[in-house]
């Protein structure tokens, strides 16, 4: 009866006041939530006939919730989603392309990694902020060791490193390297130390792994030696999800890798002063390479019609450059526009600035099964650390493993 | 026609079973059709576009390496856990049976992990087997034992989780058999004890046999239990579910990774037909050997 009594006023309702009501779906997290919340008002405020409904999941059940509602019909006209997760969306039939213009868009004024919202040649979504990788290190524990830098070089780490790695009989009571093969650490042998040693992970469409060579198999041995020669740390120190993280704000790990998305739980935790230092290089001068990755805002087979144009009209408004610089302040996450990532304030900034300047060289990994591809690379360290397998066989493994996985999409 | 009071009784009786019966049926056994109807498809979110595959979902589960480390893992589990928690649970109801004293007080701290939420379970339980700071490696270190991995290696990690879990049922386990204890008349341990039998032949040849029925149901829902295990392996090793190396990988986390990360609706059902046809084989030939020593 609604229903009929809609389609009957359709043609009325879109003359005058075009009243449509459009959801927007993410994960639950505070800052983030917040932040949408006082968007969807500004939007609101300027579009008069457009209502926002605005839902958030916990993130464990995010996927999930999606995966049910949106076949029956009841999930988000406008859906956050992390840009790896798309490929696996797109052929599952949860997004749809966004209009040719905004690729035009994407091309010209986002950082280069956003591409990676495309999709076989079509475009699928916009992020409004981007994150980089950089090393968090305890400036405390630094200046009781008489160090006063954070290394610039992949060897410096490794000798500050051992020194404020602290053993006693078998077991670790504070660690130079948090390491966390599960955590940021599969993008830092993936994405950097691959590139530092002078290869790169994929071939440009993506759809070929290349890491299988001299400059991949350097990556792991180098990687896992940290472990295995150096013992400046030790998978799984801190129980947890994100022990790592945990770790070093509990102050007994010197340093750890994380991601920009870190750093409000690091400022909120950490009781010590703590840095932030751009990656280290193979050597002074090498190459940089850094992994970039991005939450962006899709479409889904529920906007249709006028709700069509509404999810348009707020995916422009969230992924627009006041938004970003809005959501800097708010949220803490860097934007995705290249013009605001070229403004010196936030380029010379102590905490932002090294994910910032990262931001120019980073690459974002292609994936198209998240999940599985994560996994792989994981388990390619995991047989090193936990088993002792050779390196070059572990690599060997895993490089077969993702092929089949990239073949099995693009078949 | 007339009706007698019986009659009309038993026909009320079924009225009323109907309806629960229709909720049954409906949430119950029409998902389990759906799902063998959807692992014939491959998943799309939009119905029109599911393509049918026939059985080329069941082809995939032949050669796919995961998928025979998940069953090969839940059946370990299994193996490992059903016979842990009934034997610790018979003989843990059998102290607790000749306690003198405290007996609510132990039966109320042994039963405490059962109701208490796997997630915390888990997070506890992965801080005190810490190599680095965990409770138990101190007191293993205290027998001069060196500190051991337990659930960072590849080879200790399945058999842990099962402790956890083994740790967390008991309490159910030790009120089952408690109940079943206190149903067996005193007279017959008297009887045999005049008759001169003492210890061991009194649990050999009345205990154990009028037991049988709490042990068949022990062990047939002690087993469907394993054989779904997802809440604690999950949260056990959270940023690497099912690891390390796949190591604690079951059947269950298996299909929520196909259906819900990597959106594989089509071929998780596929293997959830799998699990259905798998728990219901087994429970059969259990009920089967188990119910055949029942002698009353």
């Amino acid at each position: 009866m609604k229903k009929a009594l809609a389609l009957l006023f359709l043609p009325l309702s879109l003359a005058l006041a075009q009243n449509v009501t459009i959801t927007y779906w993410q994960y639950e997290f505070r800052s983030k939530v917040e932040a949408i919340n006082e968007l969807i008002r500004r939007f609101e405020a300027q579009n008069p006939g457009i209502k926002v409904v605005h839902q958030t999941f916990p993130y464990d059940a995010f996927q999930q919730k999606v995966a049910a509602a949106i076949p029956a019909g009841q999930g988000p006209d406008v859906v956050n989603l992390y840009y790896g997760w798309a490929p696996t969306w797109v052929k599952a039939g949860y997004l749809v392309p966004l209009p040719d213009d905004w690729i035009q868009r994407l091309d010209r004024d986002f950082v280069a990694m956003a591409q990676a919202a495309k999709v076989g040649g079509k475009l699928y979504g916009v992020p409004t902020a981007v994150r980089s990788l950089a090393l968090f290190y305890n400036k405390d524990l630094f200046r009781q060791a008489g160090i006063a830098n954070p290394p610039k070089t992949w060897e410096e780490f490794i000798a500050i490193g051992q020194k404020l790695t602290v053993k006693q009989g078998g077991r670790f009571a504070q660690i130079g390297y948090g390491i966390a093969p599960d955590g940021q650490d599969h993008h830092l042998v993936r994405e950097v130390l691959v590139r530092q040693f002078g290869s790169k992970p994929y071939s440009d469409d993506g759809k070929r792994v290349l890491y299988q060579n001299e400059a991949g198999l350097k990556a792991l041995s180098f990687y896992t030696d940290w472990v295995r020669k150096h013992e400046i740390g030790v998978p799984g120190f801190f129980p947890g999800n994100n022990g790592y993280r945990d770790g070093f704000i509990a102050g007994r790990i010197a340093m750890i890798v994380d991601g920009s998305f870190a750093i409000g739980t690091i400022q909120q935790g950490a009781r010590f002063n703590f840095g932030v230092a751009e990656l280290p290089l193979e050597r002074a001068g090498g190459r940089k390479a850094n992994f970039g990755s991005f939450w962006m805002h899709g479409l889904t087979p529920l906007a249709t019609g006028p709700k069509r144009e509404a999810a348009l009209k707020f995916l422009a408004f969230i992924t627009s450059e006041e938004t970003q610089r809005y959501w800097l302040e708010k949220v803490g996450e860097l934007p995705a526009s290249k013009n605001l990532i070229r403004d010196p304030k936030l380029s010379l900034h102590p905490v932002y600035g090294p994910f910032v300047l990262s931001l120019a060289y980073a690459k974002a990994t292609p994936f198209v099964d998240e999940a599985a591809q994560r996994k792989v690379m994981v388990d390619a360290i995991n047989r090193v650390l936990l088993q002792g397998m050779d390196p070059a066989q572990s690599l060997r493994i895993a490089a077969e493993e993702e092929q089949r996985i990239l073949d099995q999409f693009w078949r | 026609m007339r009706l007698t009071l019986a009659q009309r009784e038993a026909l009320w009786a079924l009225v009323f079973l109907a309806v629960p019966l229709a909720f049954f049926l409906y949430f119950r056994i029409l998902p389990a059709f759906q799902a063998l109807w959807l692992s014939l498809y491959e998943w799309h979110a939009d119905p029109s576009q599911r393509r049918f595959v026939g059985l080329e979902h069941y082809a995939r589960l032949l050669e796919d390496p995961l998928l025979r480390r998940a069953l090969w893992n839940t059946l370990l589990y299994t193996l490992l856990g059903v016979p842990g928690q009934i034997a610790l649970g018979l003989i843990i109801a059998l102290l607790l049976q000749r306690a003198p004293f405290g007996r609510d007080l132990f039966r109320a701290i042994y039963f405490a992990p059962y109701v208490t939420p796997a997630v915390a379970v888990a997070w506890v339980w992965s801080w005190m087997l810490s190599p680095h700071f965990g409770l138990v490696n101190e007191l293993l270190a205290l027998l001069g034992i060196p500190p051991q991995p337990f659930l960072q290696s590849p080879s200790q990690a399945l058999p842990t989780v099962t402790w956890v879990v083994v740790w967390q049922n008991l309490g159910f386990q030790v009120v089952l058999f408690l109940a079943g204890l206190e149903s067996i008349p005193r007279q017959y341990y008297e009887a045999a004890r005049i008759d001169g039998a003492e210890g061991w032949r009194l649990f050999r040849h009345i205990t154990w046999p009028l037991l049988n029925p709490v042990l068949v149901f022990s062990v047939v829902i002690g087993t469907i239990g394993y054989l779904q295990l997802f809440t604690q392996v999950v949260n056990l090793n959270f940023t690497d579910q099912g690891g390390p190396l796949n190591s604690t990988l079951t059947l269950a986390l298996y299909i929520y990774q196909l259906a819900f990360l990597r959106f594989q609706l089509g071929y998780a059902a596929a293997v959830t037909v799998l699990l259905f046809a798998l728990i219901l084989l087994i429970t059969l030939v259990q009920l089967r050997l188990l119910t055949r020593r029942v002698e009353l």
